[in-house]
């Protein structure tokens, strides 16, 4: 009986385990169908966010329009580099995470505006969740409002999109889950008092209620970590941008929301 | 047993009774703190009334902003005007809010804000007006638990 | 950079008008009741009073506890009886001020 036992407990764990590692090499990247974080709100919070004065975020997006055409001591302004027609802001953000090819990295936002200021401004980086990045990130990224993100993988950017599927696919922390149980296999269900999401990240920099403030895609991130109990990275590190990357190919078409509110 | 509580039953409806002939309605409210902080915003209780209209949403997804709308019937005239308005929780560790000073020069007694509310709970809108009259309203909402609240 | 103050004021208004005002300043309204990540309280530190001056006359004000949600938001109205300067003034509980204004025209 004991060894009956042991036996179908082992045929499941090799079902369970052989499911697993198949899974998502071919899964769709997208939910279908694809629905920005905005659908799960209630109506008064979908109000908010597109109330353009009433948006607390919008404080933030001010604050970055006022630091975007600001001449730094020793460097220009980016609105020197940035006009309306040579390398516009407007549809710049759907585009990110973008590979850079004279670093032959993978930038987002934060580490383009972060480049920029080291190469062209002679400004120190601005580290991350500081009020000055946040800024800069909103109001770079609220230009391109309304327009559909248009990441897509290229031969370069291959393994950092697999670094952050893997990562999307790994269940982690003491509650072993992953981000695809939750947000491909259970959106639009209950999870206490929330109606679980997709998981895009097309509205950060978003002013969250949680936080009482704008906060980062990363520190959305390392939240959802802590959330499982497990270990967050540090905001801005590598598998981080790789999994933003992932989360930018798996939301194509959605469209930009930055400066959003979420719950 | 049958006795005693056939006999606690009349004793709490004659005790309901007598309070609700003797006290405004809102000292029946579930805090005392709050009827203290009334108190001593205001020196005394209120009426509730239909000239005050306040709109709050049934559910709150998150109890850190929730929108809250007040609005006060009065033609805010030198003679007649709203004096002052002031928001209540009846759960919150501290249950005065927000109070708003008016003149006549505000043409209109409509406020609309965002406060944080602790839990599932009623609000409370007072309304002093430049007669004397001390009028209240009150709206409920349910504010609901986030799912993964990193504390 | 100083704390941001957004007002919503109309530009021109027929003399006698109810006009809306709308007004939002960055603030995080500590209420004394969180900890850091270390455990510590984090200390109190709240706007205390917002006023609204027509030109010189106090028209409006408000009380500010700790029920106030962070970067408080604030709608109230006014009759527009002549051109001039709208002043909006929050006073924190330190002492220091944030201060910003808007001026209106009326025809």
């Amino acid at each position: 009986m004991k060894f009956k036992l042991m036996v179908t407990a082992l045929i499941l764990m090799s079902c369970e385990s052989a499911s697993y590692t198949t899974s998502y090499d071919n899964a769709p990247t997208q939910p279908t169908p694809l629905k920005s974080g905005t659908e799960f709100l209630t109506p008064e919070t979908r109000a908010l966010q597109s109330d353009s004065f009433a948006n607390p975020a919008f404080l933030w997006v001010d604050r970055g329009e006022t630091l975007f055409f600001q001449t730094p001591i020793s460097g220009q302004a980016c609105s020197n580099c940035h006009t309306e027609s040579v390398r516009p802001l407007k549809d710049s953000a759907t585009q990110f995470p973008k590979f850079n090819s004279k670093t032959q990295t993978l930038f987002n936002l934060e580490a383009q505006i972060n480049y920029c200021r080291v190469t062209y401004q002679q400004e120190p980086q601005l580290a991350y969740e500081t009020e000055d990045l946040l800024a800069l990130t909103a109001y770079t990224a609220s230009r391109s409002k309304g327009r559909p993100l248009t990441v897509a993988v290229t031969q370069e950017t291959e393994s950092n999109f697999k670094n952050g599927r893997d990562y999307f696919f790994t269940r982690r922390g003491q509650m072993n889950f992953s981000c695809t149980q939750c947000h491909d296999r259970h959106w639009g269900q209950k999870l206490r008092g929330d109606t679980i999401s997709q998981g895009h990240g097309n509205g950060f920099p978003a002013y969250r209620l949680e936080w009482e403030s704008l906060g980062s895609l990363h520190r959305r991130l390392s939240d959802c970590d802590r959330g499982v109990r497990a270990e967050p990275l540090p905001l801005g590190s590598q598998t981080y941008i790789d999994l933003e990357f992932y989360l930018a190919v798996r939301a194509t078409g959605l469209a930009v929301e930055t400066p959003a509110i979420r719950r | 047993m049958k006795h005693l509580v056939k006999r606690r039953d009349i004793l709490k409806s004659s005790l309901a009774v007598s309070f609700s002939l003797t006290t405004p309605a809102l000292a029946l409210a579930k805090t005392d703190d709050m009827t203290a902080a009334i108190l001593d915003t205001f020196g005394r209780l209120p009426k509730e009334s239909d000239a005050i209209l306040l709109k709050i949403p049934p559910i709150s997804e998150n109890g850190y902003s929730v929108p809250v709308e007040i609005e006060v019937e009065s033609p805010m005239t030198n003679k007649h005007f709203v004096k002052k308005i002031a928001l209540f929780s009846d759960r919150n560790p501290l249950p005065l809010l927000a109070v708003y000073k008016l003149t006549p020069r505000s043409g209109l007694a409509k406020i609309s804000t965002r406060v944080r509310l602790g839990g599932t709970q009623s609000v409370h809108a007072i309304a002093e007006m430049r007669n004397g009259d001390l009028i209240s309203a009150k709206a409920k909402t349910l504010v609901t638990v986030a799912a993964c609240v990193i504390l | 950079m100083a704390n941001n103050i957004r007002i919503a004021a109309p530009k021109t208004v027929r003399k006698g008008e109810v006009i809306e005002l709308k007004t939002l300043i960055q603030h995080a309204m500590e209420s004394g009741y969180r900890v850091d990540k270390r455990g510590e309280p984090i200390p109190r530190k709240i706007l205390q009073k917002f006023e609204c001056f027509y030109d010189d006359t106090l028209i409006f004000e408000a009380e500010f506890h700790r029920g106030v949600a962070a970067n408080p938001f604030l709608t109230f109205y006014t009759r527009a009886e002549n051109s001039g300067i709208l002043k909006f003034r929050y006073t924190e509980e330190t002492g220091e001020i944030f201060e910003d204004s808007v001026e209106i025209t009326v025809k």
